[in-house]
């Protein structure tokens, strides 16, 4: 009868053993939780200008991997109802061609050279604080093919941030 | 509180009478606005401080005045999952999970994902970096580990647009952007995630498709 507590013992110390090797390693308790997605975000504007009222939500929720089938069509429409005029942009893109592109929203990053949304030389090369997206995009909307159509609607005439970025990490500037 | 609910208030009424809305991504759709797992903005940057790393910044919870910064925190339950296609096929094949637990941001990776698509376990077979989430008013706690660095904490939005004037261009009551144009998002901040990685730990590939989810406890 000796040998229970004695069990007893040995397990207290085995669980006391696991304990501890856990702290000294650094690991971290088990999370098996699953998380599922709530919002998500490849290229600036693209939810909130192309997907309808409906569809906010949907789009979401779908992979970028399913976006495209799903929703290029849709994003055309909106296009051709935003600037009815639309022919093709400074891309050189037709409504259909750019609509595609943009339905799967993922932002393109170069591993090498100059990264930013658009610099007048590179084009969709990655996103730096400081691009200028918004003017970028009106262009693209409703420029026309050499940029100069609807010129009151191609610049929002904000062309910076209201504070400076930094060149250290984390770049960002302090809160207000 | 005040200046932001005005600001929220703004945007709910530029929202319904517009049906259209174009703000970077903030608020942009009806079951995340003004939630803890509303993406504001997404960048993804070659490092200024070094060309050999990428910068991804991923900022939550916008609008946010500077009272209402003081007291915003990141939810716990909720995770943001920078996602990486290095094949060409918009599904990824790396993954960057930021994890906030007890004033800490911890992250995972980058590391191939046990499985891909909208539902994510936590993968802690990557690079783990864990620093303190940066309380508002103090300087930037930097954490790093392996080559990566990390923050958190409250910034100042680096987005900028004359939102209120789209908003009456596309409402019928204006023709065109004034100029000078007004930034509607000068002086409000955001809850920010900033992590720079390697490009050695991000494949070979020569371009990357990138996004970032947010993603909640089930």
């Amino acid at each position: 009868m000796k040998r229970i507590p004695l069990l007893g013992l040995f397990a207290l110390l085995a669980i006391g053993t696991i304990i501890s090797s856990c702290k000294d390693t650094g690991e971290d308790p088990v999370n098996n939780s699953s998380y599922m997605m709530e919002d998500q975000m490849g290229r600036p504007a693209i939810n909130t200008v192309f997907v309808s009222g409906a569809d906010k939500d949907a789009f979401n929720q779908t992979v970028p991997s399913a976006q495209g089938a799903k929703f290029a069509d849709k994003f055309e429409a909106a296009l051709l109802a935003l600037n009815p005029g639309y022919t093709t942009n400074a891309l050189g893109m037709d409504a259909s061609t750019f609509t595609g592109a943009l339905a799967t929203d993922v932002l393109t990053v170069s591993m090498s050279g100059v990264t930013t949304f658009f610099d007048g030389t590179n084009v969709l090369t990655g996103r730096r604080l400081s691009d200028d997206v918004i003017s970028v995009e009106l262009l693209l909307l409703f420029g026309g093919p050499d940029g100069t159509a609807n010129p009151q609607l191609t610049d929002d005439n904000v062309s910076a941030n209201d504070k400076s970025f930094s060149n250290s990490f984390p770049y960002l500037a302090g809160p207000h | 509180m005040k200046k932001r609910n005005l600001l929220l208030a703004a945007f709910a009424l530029l929202t319904t009478s517009v049906g259209i809305l174009w703000a970077a991504d903030h608020i942009d759709a009806p079951a995340v606005s003004s939630t803890s797992s509303d993406i504001t903005d997404y960048y993804a940057f070659a490092s200024p401080e070094n060309q050999d790393n990428l910068v991804f910044v991923c900022n939550v919870q916008g609008l946010l005045d500077p009272t209402a910064t003081a007291t915003a925190s990141f939810d716990e339950d909720v995770l943001i999952e920078f996602n990486i296609d290095n094949t060409g096929d918009a599904v990824e094949d790396l993954v960057i999970q930021a994890l906030f637990e007890n004033g800490k941001v911890k992250t995972y990776g980058p590391v191939q994902p046990s499985s891909t698509g909208a539902i994510s376990k936590v993968q802690t077979g990557g690079t783990k970096v864990e620093t303190d989430i940066t309380a508002y008013g103090t300087s930037p706690s930097i954490g790093s580990n392996g080559g990566i660095k990390l923050f958190a904490g409250p910034r100042d939005d680096p987005f900028f647009m004359d939102f209120a004037q789209y908003g009456e261009i596309i409402a019928g009551n204006a023709t065109g952007f004034n100029n000078p144009g007004s930034d509607t998002f000068a002086g409000t901040n955001v809850m920010s995630v900033v992590i720079e990685v390697p490009k050695s730990m991000l494949g070979s590939a020569a371009t990357l498709n990138t996004w970032v989810e947010s993603k909640r406890k089930m």
